[in-house]
């Protein structure tokens, strides 16, 4: 497992997200509210873009008609056929055994980068920045 | 293909030969785009007064999508702005060349506009359009020759104006008809395609001039979705005990955009049926399995994914392998990536029949 | 297991090897309302022969089409199922029958006026209940209720409950709206209750096209269209979330050709993983509330023509609870005793003829 520098804090604010490639991997990086979150860019469905869906909030029911809404923002859908992935654990909501991986991230203020160890594929690490790093 | 095994695919992994027998150009989604093509007096009808569908919404289709632009893919906007399916750049980029595509088969999707002038204005329209504006321009695309529905005269009419160019591969028509398409108000329409060598693809449709089940309406689009196989199902069956495969054995019909796993048991209930009720339809002088499996085709998407992956042999097994022609639906949401959407293993066969050479030889694509 | 062979399935029942075999699609016939007159009061009588109020056969199963109305099972007079001698001779005896279902498709419940259907299916009850129930104690009946006011229809099926030899609620598969719409709710809520399936069967009210490109021109086009109803009425019944409100309720497809069905789950199932958030009530997969609410009676069988296919359908339903025994009489879907599809494997033998059956209608448990 290697810490891989992917963005600058400032460059995802709250309630974005970003596409990046990491080890040939495409990831997807989002911004929930200050918290983030890194998914693999590939639906075990077909492949589909996830970077490309809708980031909702979860709808459960127990009586037809009636909605209940929570979790804004942690819900990702597949961009093609809507699978719904928890951003948190990367599991899919209809179908609990199908998972889209998920990348361990953190927050680290370039001063404390400077002790490594890390990859930093396109930045160069400064001091004054706060970075998201990705375990891959 | 196993989760894992998706994630190592390179998109441009070796393939065999790939046709995709079903790609959407944006048409009511860019209504500007078919200007041009048509008069001062129907531009103003349409942008007054509408598509004139037997639907309630003039701007939304009647069950709510669940992605934007009426069920697009969402990386299917072109950057440049537009809807989906309206850039010939993003396509070719996106979908010709990701799979490696040898040929792409245009299925516009025209209004069945109740307004008969106004369908054949904007049928015509979109024959032009795609002649002019993509297959001009991208030799790997092919047309689809669409026609009014429910005014056969001027159906034959805008084939014969077209017929001559190979460009269209096809006629095009919804299944959705007043009546079932086997009546005989439209055989001139099946007459003429014979006449001219075309096959007759009818695409599945979102609105018709009837409920869309003989039980009534449904309120979701996830009930609707799967009832866009009732007009397959009505289309063939109508198309064989009227009679019309009997009178024109060389008429080749295409089921586009229904999926094709309820084609055996169709085909099962067909047979029994007949063999009980002869007497009803004499003119109909072969179990109707017969001419489904001479007659017919079906694209593949959207696949049916049984829970079970390797069920869906049997259903191929069923049909028979030399029906299916592979499609992708590009741009909408319910698309079929020609990697992944099967997850049973084919035979190398059946995969190079299914992926191309079905389409080659129905289309004649090498002639 | 092996396909066991058709000879030695077939001789299992005149012989009375699967003795106790339930069959859960019979058709009584009632022959003319007159024979309802004894179960009307006097407005009633009068009105029924003042303004002919008669002839309500079904245009989805004329009596005398061939489909309708095996050879051998046709009387020398009258429709055929309308004489009990011959029910009892051609069905019950003949198959060593346990119980018999009796579902009459006389058209009451198909009438305009709210009034004439709801006192005709009440009719047609006290009917079955007198004129058939009453002489062969083998025979149970479902009971016909009116869609047009579910309310009304809800207090007769209480009232027709009370006699526990009624054992379901039948209703037909293209009716007015689609069965899983809210204003049905107080039917399945009543039949939740009073643990009854609902019943629905093939056939026509002719409220709207059969299909969505209009009627068709010929009975065996509108015969084969019916599998469109059941598909309608499957997803309609899910999507409305009626079994997410009545867990307990049950329902079985009668008459509906069987086959069309795991395709069906296949897609609503894939189809939903992405709608989901469409319908949020539909908690589990569509293919799982198939294979729990869901029954489906034998006959008509749209069989492959393959008999080692026919295990291969069982592995798709992934499932073999869902079918329950049924000769369909007197419709002509088999010759002789050919009832059992081929193919079928002498270990469902039992399972099909008496165990679902069982299960799915708990009051033949009661009088076994």
């Amino acid at each position: 497992m290697e810490r891989h520098v992917i963005a600058k804090t400032s460059e995802i604010p709250p309630g974005t997200r970003k596409l990046v490639e990491v080890k040939g991997r495409q990831i997807v990086l989002i911004n929930t509210d200050g918290e983030y979150f890194a998914l693999l860019n590939r639906c075990p469905h077909q492949g589909g873009s996830l970077f490309h869906g809708d980031l909702i909030g979860l709808t459960e029911s127990t009586e037809p008609g009636c909605y209940k809404y929570s979790r804004r923002g942690e819900m990702l859908r597949c961009a093609w056929h809507g699978w719904e992935f928890d951003i948190r654990t990367g599991q899919s909501w209809c179908d609990r055994r199908t998972r889209v991986r998920t990348y361990r991230t953190a927050v680290e203020d370039g001063a404390a980068l400077e002790k490594g160890p890390y990859v930093a594929e396109r930045f160069n690490v400064t001091v004054e920045d706060e970075y998201v790093l990705i375990e891959v | 293909m196993s989760v894992a095994e998706i994630e190592k695919t390179d998109p441009k992994s070796s393939r065999l030969d790939l046709i995709d027998c079903d790609i959407h150009p944006a048409v009511m989604a860019s209504p500007a785009a078919l200007y041009p093509y048509m008069s001062t007096r129907w531009r103003n009808e349409f942008e007054s007064i509408g598509p004139r569908v037997a639907q309630p919404f003039l701007r939304q289709v009647p069950y709510p999508r669940l992605t934007p632009g009426n069920g697009m893919r969402g990386d299917a906007w072109p950057a440049g702005g537009g809807a989906p399916g309206s850039d010939l750049g993003l396509l070719q980029q996106q979908l010709l060349d990701t799979f490696d595509i040898s040929h792409g088969i245009l299925v516009p999707l025209t209004p069945s506009t109740l307004n008969q002038g106004l369908c054949a204005a904007i049928c015509s329209a979109v024959n032009e359009w795609q002649i002019d504006r993509w297959t001009s321009h991208e030799p790997r695309l092919k047309a689809s020759l669409c026609v009014t529905p429910d005014d056969p005269e001027a159906a034959v009419e805008e084939i014969r104006k077209h017929a001559g160019n190979r460009k269209f591969v096809q006629i095009l028509v919804t299944p959705r008809t007043i009546e079932p398409i086997g009546r005989k108000r439209y055989r001139p329409l099946f007459e003429a395609a014979v006449e001219y060598g075309l096959p007759v693809a009818l695409h599945s449709d979102i609105g018709g001039k009837h409920a869309n089940s003989g039980a009534g309406w449904f309120s979701y689009y996830w009930e609707d979705h799967v009832a866009y196989t009732f007009s397959m199902q009505t289309m063939i069956t109508s198309l064989i005990m009227e009679g019309v495969i009997d009178r024109l054995p060389d008429l080749k019909i295409v089921a586009i955009e229904g999926g094709f796993a309820w084609v055996p048991s169709l085909g099962w209930r067909l047979d029994k049926h007949w063999q009980r009720m002869r007497s009803e339809v004499p003119h109909v002088t072969l179990p109707p399995t017969e001419y489904m499996r001479q007659n017919f085709w079906y694209t593949t998407q959207p696949i049916e994914e049984p829970e079970t992956p390797k069920h869906l042999q049997d259903t191929i097994r069923w049909i028979g392998a030399d029906r299916l022609l592979f499609s992708s639906d590009y741009p909408h949401w319910d698309f079929d990536d020609p990697r992944y959407a099967f997850k049973t293993k084919l035979s190398r066969a059946d995969e190079a029949a299914i992926f191309a050479g079905n389409a080659r030889r129905l289309y004649r694509l090498d002639q | 297991m092996s396909a066991v062979d058709q000879t030695e399935v077939a001789q299992r029942l005149p012989s009375g090897i699967e003795r106790g075999a339930i069959d859960c699609d019979i058709h009584p016939a009632l022959s003319s309302t007159k024979e309802l007159r004894p179960f009307l009061d006097e407005h009633w009588q009068e009105m029924l022969a003042v303004r002919n109020i008669d002839g309500l056969d079904l245009t989805s199963f004329p009596p005398k089409a061939d489909l309708f109305s095996r050879p051998d099972w046709r009387p020398k007079q009258g429709k055929p199922g309308s004489e009990i001698g011959a029910v009892k001779a051609d069905v019950l005896d003949h198959f060593d029958l346990k119980f018999a279902i009796a579902n009459c498709l006389y058209g009451a419940q198909a009438a305009y006026n709210e009034y004439i259907g709801e006192v005709l299916c009440r009719a047609i009850n006290d009917w079955l209940s007198k004129e058939w129930l009453d002489k062969d104690k083998r025979l149970r009946a479902s009971i016909v209720v009116s869609l047009a006011n579910p309310e009304a229809a809800a207090e007769e099926i209480e009232r027709v409950a009370a006699d526990r030899r009624f054992v379901q609620v039948l209703v037909l598969a293209m009716g007015e709206a689609l069965l899983g719409r809210k204003q049905f709710w107080p039917i399945y809520r009543v039949a939740e209750r009073l643990n009854l399936p609902i019943g629905i069967h093939a056939g026509s009210t002719y409220r709207h096209a059969h299909s969505q490109a209009g009627f068709h021109s010929h009975l065996v086009e509108d015969y084969v269209v019916q599998s469109q109803g059941f598909t309608a009425q499957v997803l309609s019944l899910i999507a409305e979330g009626v079994f997410a409100k009545f867990p307990g309720l049950r329902v079985v497809l009668i008459e509906s050709g069987v086959t069309w069905m795991p395709a069906l789950m296949w897609r609503a199932t894939k189809n939903w993983r992405g709608a989901r958030i469409e319908i949020p009530w539909v908690r589990q997969a569509p293919a799982a509330i198939m294979r729990e609410h869901f029954r489906l009676t034998l006959q008509p069988f749209d069989a492959p023509p393959d008999p080692a296919d026919f295990e291969r359908l069982m592995e798709h339903f992934g499932t073999d609870e869902m079918f329950l025994f049924s000769t369909d009489y007197p419709h002509w879907h088999f010759d002789g005793d050919d009832v059992l599809p081929a193919g079928m494997p002498a270990s469902l033998v039992r399972k099909i003829l008496v165990d679902n059956p069982l299960k799915t209608y708990p009051r033949l448990v009661e009088a076994s």
